[in-house]
């Protein structure tokens, strides 16, 4: 059996720490991990996509078209450009904000709309959040990630709530923990 | 312990527990992170060193004086390193040293596709090949033992996919081998036509040990299963067909390959009904195999372009295609784009503005060629702006001088622009050179460079002045410019290019993510203001968008650097402290 999870978002939007989130957390659970990144040029600005695959072999460190039972988005057009990867019936957690990529921005074209009613008729799950706001009001947006990480653990229940609590503490700074764990918390609860 | 680890940083501890000494390198996606790991251990000595030919030839010195030592460079580097490559092939080396090359099949962060497995064959020498972190680490250690064992540096060539992948690995203590006695070797380290003659013999007698060698040693493993099919392969490739396969097949796992084993392979081949070799980029193992008489399979399959996956190991042999959910068709595509605030965007709004052609370069700034800005002509390779506009305005001359420019970051100029510099002062063409002075090598994420005044561990180093070294050279005509004060930049690309003999302009101000660099809060749009005439959407920053008809400015992106606001002819775009109401 093994779990296949996307994170993807716009480069700088702290992707990564989710990332390492959650292959630290299931690693700690017994499972073979692989988390795969793309660095350099996409971060800046672009789209990225992180793969974390776990179970108890994992090979590839990537993960293809229909085989991801996740795909966490820190974006909805991102969410959307990755639909293929998804399985059927798999599930989206999104941060319903709207980031405007270059081709929108010069006028090129316009942002797409009803991206969230497309994910679901095209066979997605989907859980639009406003993980952004949530973050604010936990104290800070660079939070988003452990919104989002907290909605997730709504649906993956293979870890529980005390695990993921732990996983927090051992990955983010100290000063930084109280805003993390509320953050996971609203997440949760949003 | 287990830890999950990247490759590249499960590298660098595999060769810390080996006991490296020295360790030097020019940053380059994907490599980067193998070297500052390194520099995380006080114990070991490293360095950014200005091009990967300084890195290997460093390296090399190190290891000839008797300690273990590294250089690191991606695929286009070793192009710049091939010069001691292939000599210090032939005069070997005292204690082991490790080349890492890491190569970008799919081209992530790169301007070719390269495959660095070329080189080891050409120079003859061996060079490992790890599928995942924990052989990075094991492959370190085996490689100093190899490269001792034989004399000679050993490659180890990473690709994307393991250098940037987190696996599992178990770490363990250091071990620092006794220093080699250095001693004088004339014949040996001296490569004249005669001693070299003498040293070719033996290159050849160590390839064929190590072919030897490869047959036997315990990173090339067969793992038989399914005998209807035997997969030959090597890195990830490896682990896209186990994803597949699983024991469906019987699979030759190469983790040495140069040299390749032969009887091996044969042995391999004879026990399966059909052989296939899955390899990214050029058929290298496939052309081996069939220079054995093997019958296999191979590129009449599989790309020779872009990497791979599990799906395209699956399609192309013939199994089913995974359900998916439907794409989404009709999406904008979002390519990375210069950040809000980077000084670049001035000076090439400045180059668009005044339609010059532009000689490019490699890093962030190559992102000027993106639209609305457009501002970058050719691009190929590292200094070549600068060697390539004195060509350029040689063949056109007075035609082209007056309206073209090279641009060059600090980090690419000092790795190989002072080179063209030289030949532009030496030659003199009328040739106008812009460095683009970020005071950091960008793209590959903020590594210091002799220019900056820091070393790899932030610690204050030698600093090269960029004014002086240019009228070291012999320009009359150097000048500095603030790349966030439009007026001044246009000036200057006037003036230099109006200018009757070579200048160079050096645009500076610090890359706006450096964290000592202070932001000034973000501009605002008054839209009672706002003509909508869209003067600063031409600046393609991506803090600036329209909304209902006006422009409108990202708070969270916006770093203030006022460059939009110079382009205002309304007045539009605010300070905060302007706004009244």
């Amino acid at each position: 059996m093994i779990t296949n999870v996307m994170v993807v978002g716009v480069g700088g939007q702290g992707s990564l720490l989710a990332s390492k989130l959650l292959g630290h957390v299931v690693l700690q659970k017994g499972y073979d991990v692989k988390v795969s990144e793309v660095h350099g040029m996409s971060q800046r600005g672009g789209s990225v996509v992180t793969y974390v695959r776990f179970g108890d072999k994992i090979y590839s460190p990537i993960i293809d078209k229909g085989e991801a039972d996740y795909i966490i988005s820190f974006e909805t057009l991102e969410a959307a450009r990755y639909m293929e990867y998804l399985k059927p019936g798999g599930r989206i957690i999104v941060n319903a904000q709207e980031i405007d990529p270059m081709p929108v921005i010069t006028g090129a074209t316009d942002y797409p709309n009803g991206l969230i009613e497309k994910m679901k008729e095209n066979g997605a799950e989907v859980d639009a959040m406003d993980a952004l706001g949530i973050a604010a009001e936990a104290g800070s947006p660079k939070a988003t990630n452990i919104v989002l990480m907290g909605r997730f653990s709504k649906y993956f229940k293979d870890i529980t709530k005390e695990e993921w609590l732990k996983a927090i503490e051992e990955c983010v700074p100290a000063k930084f923990l109280e805003l993390n764990l509320k953050a996971f918390e609203m997440g949760i609860n949003a | 312990m287990k830890e999950l680890m990247l490759g590249n940083k499960a590298f660098a501890r595999g060769l810390y527990e080996a006991g490296i000494s020295v360790a030097s390198s020019y940053p380059g996606t994907p490599s980067t992170e193998v070297t500052e790991e390194i520099a995380k251990y006080d114990d070991v000595y490293s360095e950014w060193a200005p091009n990967e030919k300084v890195a290997m030839e460093v390296a090399f010195g190190a290891a000839v004086a008797g300690k273990r030592s590294f250089c690191a460079m991606k695929h286009v580097g070793l192009n710049v390193a091939a010069d001691p490559l292939f000599t210090i092939s032939y005069t070997g080396i005292n204690a082991g040293m490790i080349i890492c090359v890491a190569d970008d099949a799919g081209m992530h962060s790169s301007q070719n596709e390269q495959d660095s497995r070329h080189y080891a064959i050409a120079a003859k020498l061996p060079m490992l090949e790890p599928s995942d972190s924990a052989e990075a680490l094991y492959f370190a250690k085996k490689a100093y033992e190899i490269s001792e064992e034989y004399d000679c540096p050993v490659f180890m060539k990473m690709c994307t996919r393991v250098a940037h992948s987190q696996s599992v690995v178990e770490v363990s203590e250091r071990v620092v081998p006794e220093t080699k006695k250095y001693e004088k070797n004339i014949a040996k380290y001296v490569m004249v036509p005669g001693n070299a003659k003498r040293r070719h013999p033996i290159v050849e007698e160590r390839t064929r040990k190590l072919i030897e060698f490869a047959e036997t040693t315990d990173i090339n493993r067969v793992e038989m299963g399914d005998t209807k099919i035997g997969i030959i392969t090597s890195s990830t490739c490896y682990q896209y067909a186990k994803e597949v396969f699983g024991e469906n097949a019987s699979i030759l796992k190469l983790g040495m390959i140069n040299p390749l084993p032969e009887k091996l392979i044969k042995d391999f081949a004879a026990k399966v009904d059909r052989v296939v070799v899955i390899e990214e980029l050029d058929p290298i193992i496939e052309t081996h195999c069939k220079t054995l008489g093997i019958k296999v399979e191979g590129k009449d399959i599989f790309p020779v372009i872009d990497e791979f996956s599990q799906s395209l190991v699956a399609e192309k042999l013939g199994l089913e295609a995974k359900d998916s959910c439907k794409a989404i068709e009709g999406l904008p595509v979002r390519p990375p784009v210069m950040c809000a605030g980077c000084p670049h965007r001035g000076l090439f709004f400045t180059l668009n503005k005044n339609k010059c052609t532009v000689m490019g370069d490699i890093g962030c700034y190559t992102l000027g060629s993106a639209a609305p800005l457009s501002a970058i002509d050719v691009t190929a390779c590292m200094g070549a702006s600068i060697s390539s506009i004195h060509g350029f305005n040689k063949a056109l001359g007075s035609e082209s001088e007056n309206k073209t420019v090279a641009v060059i970051g600090d980090s690419t100029f000092m790795h190989s622009g002072m080179t063209g510099l030289a030949n532009i002062a030496y030659n003199q063409s009328n040739s106008t050179v812009i460095i683009l002075d970020n005071s950091i090598t960008g793209m590959t994420g903020h590594q210091q460079n002799p220019t900056t005044g820091y070393n790899i561990k932030g610690d204050p180093a030698g600093k090269i002045n960029l004014e002086a070294l240019c009228k070291a050279m012999g320009f009359n005509r150097v000048r500095v410019v603030d790349p966030y004060n439009l007026k001044e930049c246009d000036e200057a690309v006037k003036e230099e290019l109006q200018a009757n003999e070579p200048s160079v302009i050096i645009s500076r101000r610090p890359c706006a993510l450096l964290k000592y660099v202070k932001h000034k809060p973000s501009l605002h749009v008054d839209r009672d203001k706002c003509k909508s005439c869209r003067a600063c959407m031409r600046l393609g920053c991506p803090a600036i968008s329209f909304k209902e008809g006006k422009a409108h400015v990202d708070n969270t992106l916006c770093v203030g650097c006022g460059v939009c606001k110079q382009l205002c002819a309304f007045d539009a775009l605010k300070e905060p402290e302007e706004v009244t109401e």
